[in-house]
């Protein structure tokens, strides 16, 4: 089943255009560390899932760009096919002229409705090219405009123009420390809509990839496509083909899906973190070498310990202890800082991955009480190794690991609210405070569903 | 998306002049094959002369012949005539000028009411036709002085009239306010009077102070001749110099000043022109800088005023830039923003700067300044990888801060004094639809911005109390 690639605004196009790059460096490297028949399957089911045969000597990417200015998604078509490894098609995108002014409202209610038919045509022609359509992968920032605003409102056309397929918005949330003013505003608006059409939303804070750059991959001056590569290497991660304990001896056909199905089990939890391990610069990866248990044991501390890394892990935290089952709501039993999840997914590449004890992620001690510990827990291998790691792991969580960045935005939003500045920005285009008030609510609700498991 | 600048009254069409050679120069520098480009079509149309007369325009391929997206309008004929004998003049057409003969006499009134009134269908029609060759609008551009009649007054006039034609584009407003010192007497009583205007009509504006412009360049000079750099700054990497234009023309004693603002729009365009990893339109710059439609005033910084020869740049030198920007002697207006009241701040970065060493700095520096409370992180920032000829890079700081208003008050007792001793009145009063209540009006809008911006000041360092939250049913 392939998946489709939506990429909206600047943000969205420069790191749809790396996620492709490390698909493609992943399947064309020597580093597969597996037999040859292996190694075809794993091309060819990364293949049907984002690229699709045409006439053209490079796979094509499944993937509509859309912008509201043209100046990056024409640097993103002509870097991709410099490439000489892949390219877009060439008519699957869509841009304007004058961009939406980091103004949500104007993404969402003056360039939505007017491009609709457009876009979704771009989409329907996408869909036409799968033999068997698994899904949409969105790829959008909640800072600006187009992204966020245009973004929250194609994922609403999507949701109704394919009732049955599966929808999960890779969302980038801006550094803390301001890339645009408003962009809390724009978050919350983003994310209090896309609950309602998307069946997931999978985070990436800047700001922690940013650590990651400065800290593990050493980086001394930090530029967004070193930020988008990290990402684009996680996702990676995690996209590339597998096998589930259902796929039997073929790699898993329906990601979305089963990440879906997965990770997903209520409605009102849709907000998944990401954590990859091992991180570091290209060339130290000759001079590493890497246990499962060691690897296993810092996934499960930077899953409790809520880290973002693997490095700085806070290993004082321990899970409660079992025996006093309370019901769930004002689990007073649980530890501070205790990261409850309510669903994990392991992914795990390389050499001797079926031989990796994952009982320590099984522990029912790690989710909260409602969960039937068995239906928590699931993971995904291949023994084949992914961009170049010898062994390498990620983890998909349903926790409480974007509750704390979900409350600052909104705390900041609302205290921006309280005062009413910028507001007019936004009732210019057609939404009123009512609708702040809307969003502010259903993510207040998601913040509280969350703090209480 | 495209800006159309109108250059109105001397000053303006002396600092448009530099503008345009300026922005220019940029382009060639990043160039080189003469296609005619996306960065170019934003302040250039690409014209085929030899058709003769029409001239329809050349979309893509190679550059013919390159006409400005702009308007000269001036009430007398000198600059204008300056600007169509000098190196510019095949920039611009007939179509686009609107001068006449006797000027304005220092007088807003007659700038305003008179020659709008008499010029309105003519700029109307001129407008309507320029716009037509933009295909996507995003706003408009007035370059004036505030101290003058035309600039002032028939300047603020346009103001009116592109809200009225155009009420979707935004109005970007670059007003040289007069010092002290001016030697118009009446350039209070036209300031106050434009104030107005912008106050009601102007989406932003950027208040530029001669006395500022006049410091800068002072300074500039000051560290070339004392030698005290050690090494030689680079002739065209100051940003009051024409760019390495040919010695043989003298420079005008305006010139280095009017370089400041001319530099100030092409780095304020610079992001929705060329590329980057973060891309700032000027839309952009409205949404994030105006909380509120009254407070559209923003102090603006360029840096670094030149740079040294030599070509490495440490990251201490490109956090000297940073630091720079937020001191009192690289504002464009008399304002010590330091000491004042933050709503908003926006910082655009040009050249080889990436990500991590803006968010340094902003972290930097983040502690010595004031926000106000509902937006304690209040930055908007922009990263243009094309950095302005001759530098390695540069930043432009856009701040709606509250130090504004010492220039704002002294404005205003300027006025003041004149208006009580009702000095000068007559020379307006006499024109047709000029009537003492402009006056009373003006000084009062004057009064209430002032008092918005006390307003916030008195909120500075006092308690934060955050609203509660919204309270959900569990």
């Amino acid at each position: 089943m392939s998946i489709i690639t939506v990429q909206l605004g600047q943000c969205g196009n420069q790191i749809g255009r790396e996620v492709f790059n490390a698909i493609c460096s992943d399947v064309h490297g020597t580093h597969g560390l597996c037999s040859k028949k292996e190694n075809e399957s794993y091309h060819d089911a990364c293949k049907e899932r984002f690229f699709s045969e045409e006439e053209s000597e490079v796979p094509v990417a499944r993937a509509v760009l859309i912008d509201m200015e043209p100046k990056v998604i024409s640097q993103t078509l002509s870097i991709a096919a410099r490439s000489g490894f892949w390219k877009y098609d060439d008519r699957s995108h869509f841009c304007q002229k004058q961009g939406s002014g980091n103004n949500w409202a104007n993404g969402y209610s003056v360039h939505g409705p007017r491009h609709k038919e457009v876009i979704m045509n771009l989409v329907q022609k996408e869909a036409e090219k799968c033999d068997r359509l698994g899904g949409f992968f969105t790829v959008m920032s909640m800072a600006g405009g187009t992204g966020s605003g245009l973004g929250a409102f194609v994922t609403q056309c999507l949701r109704d123009a394919f009732p049955t397929s599966f929808i999960l918005n890779h969302v980038i949330w801006p550094y803390g420390t301001g890339e645009v003013i408003v962009q809390n505003y724009n978050s919350v608006l983003t994310l209090s809509h896309l609950y309602k059409s998307s069946d997931a939303l999978l985070v990436h804070e800047n700001d922690v990839v940013h650590k990651i750059c400065a800290q593990l991959m050493s980086i001394k001056q930090i530029s967004f496509r070193d930020v988008n590569q990290v990402i684009a290497h996680q996702l990676g991660s995690v996209f590339q083909p597998t096998y589930t304990a259902e796929s039997g001896s073929h790699y898993s056909r329906n990601p979305l899906g089963d990440l879906m199905e997965t990770l997903v089990p209520h409605p009102e939890f849709k907000m998944l973190g990401l954590r990859n391990i091992p991180q570091m610069p290209e060339n130290s990866l000759a001079y590493s070498t890497f246990s499962w248990p060691g690897l296993m044991k810092h996934l499960r501390q930077m899953l409790i310990a809520n880290a973002k890394m693997e490095e700085g892990i806070d290993w004082q935290v321990r899970p409660p202890c079992l025996g006093s089952s309370v019901p769930s709501s004002h689990s007073t039993n649980k530890p501070l800082h205790f990261n409850t999840s309510i669903a994990n997914l392991v992914v795990l590449r390389g050499k001797d991955t079926h031989s990796v004890d994952l009982g320590s992620f099984q522990d029912p001690s790690l989710y909260t009480s409602w969960i039937n510990p068995q239906d928590a827990f699931n993971a995904w291998k291949t023994p084949r190794a992914f961009n170049k790691y010898e062994k390498s792991a990620a983890l998909v969580s349903n926790s409480q690991f974007l509750l704390k960045p979900l409350d600052n935005v909104v705390g900041k939003a609302w205290n921006m609210f309280a005062s009413k500045a910028y507001i007019h920005q936004y009732t210019k285009f057609g939404i009123e405070e009512e609708d702040f008030l809307d969003s502010f609510t259903a993510l207040e609700q998601v913040i509280s569903s969350y703090s209480i498991l | 998306p495209l800006s159309l600048p109108f250059a109105v009254g001397q000053c303006g069409n002396q600092v448009g002049c530099r503008f345009w050679d300026l922005a220019l120069r940029e382009h060639a520098a990043v160039n080189k094959k003469g296609i005619y480009d996306e960065a170019l079509s934003s302040f250039f149309r690409n014209v085929d002369t030899r058709s003769g007369g029409d001239d329809p325009d050349i979309y893509k391929g190679r550059i013919c012949s390159l006409k400005a997206r702009a308007l000269l309008i001036d009430m007398e004929e000198g600059v204008v005539n300056e600007i169509l004998q000098g190196p510019l003049r095949d920039v611009f057409d007939s179509k686009q000028l609107i001068t006449d003969v006797s000027g304005s006499g220092n007088n807003w009134a007659v700038g305003h009411k008179l020659y709008g009134y008499l010029y309105r269908e003519n700029i109307v029609e001129k407008l309507r036709k320029t716009a037509e060759h933009c295909d996507c609008l995003q706003c408009f551009f007035i370059i004036h002085s505030m101290g003058g009649g035309t600039g002032s007054g028939l300047g603020t006039f346009v103001l009116n009239l592109l809200e009225d034609e155009f009420p979707e584009v935004y109005r970007f407003v670059t007003s040289v306010y007069p010092s002290g010192e001016d030697d118009v007497i009446t350039s209070p009583y036209n300031s106050v009077l434009a104030m107005k205007e912008l106050n009601e009509h102007a989406d932003c504006v950027l208040p530029i102070e001669n006395e500022s412009l006049f410091d800068i360049v002072n300074k500039i000079q000051h560290m070339i001749n004392s030698g005290k750099l050690g090494s030689t700054v680079k002739q065209n990497s100051l940003v009051t110099s024409s760019a390495g234009r040919a010695k043989v023309v003298q420079e005008k004693p305006f010139d280095a000043m009017n370089n400041i603002v001319a530099n100030l729009l092409l780095n304020l365009t610079s992001s929705a022109r060329f590329e980057g990893s973060l891309n700032m339109d000027l839309n952009e710059i409205n949404i994030n800088l105006v909380p509120f439609p009254p407070l559209h005033y923003l102090v603006s910084s360029l840096t670094p005023l030149y740079t040294l020869a030599d070509v490495n740049v440490p990251s201490r030198r490109l956090d000297q830039m940073f630091s720079d920007a937020f001191s009192r002697d690289h504002q464009l207006i008399q304002a010590d923003p330091k000491h004042s009241l933050y709503l908003a701040c926006a910082l655009l970065v040009r050249g080889n700067v990436q990500i991590s060493d803006l968010r340094r700095n902003i972290e930097r520096l983040k502690p010595s300044l004031h926000f106000v409370s509902w937006n304690q992180e209040g930055w908007k920032t922009g990263l243009c990888s094309v950095p302005p000829v001759g530098h390695s890079h540069s930043l432009l700081a856009l701040a709606n801060n509250t130090c504004v208003k010492p220039t704002f008050i002294e404005l205003k007792d300027r006025f003041m004094k004149l208006y009580k001793k009702k000095a000068h009145l007559h020379h307006y009063l006499h024109i047709d639809r000029m009537e003492q209540s402009c006056f009373s009006e003006a000084i009062s809008s004057l009064s209430d911005l002032i008092e918005e911006y006390s307003e916030l000041d008195a909120t500075k360092g006092g308690p934060r109390t955050d609203p509660s939250r919204l309270k959900i049913a569990v």
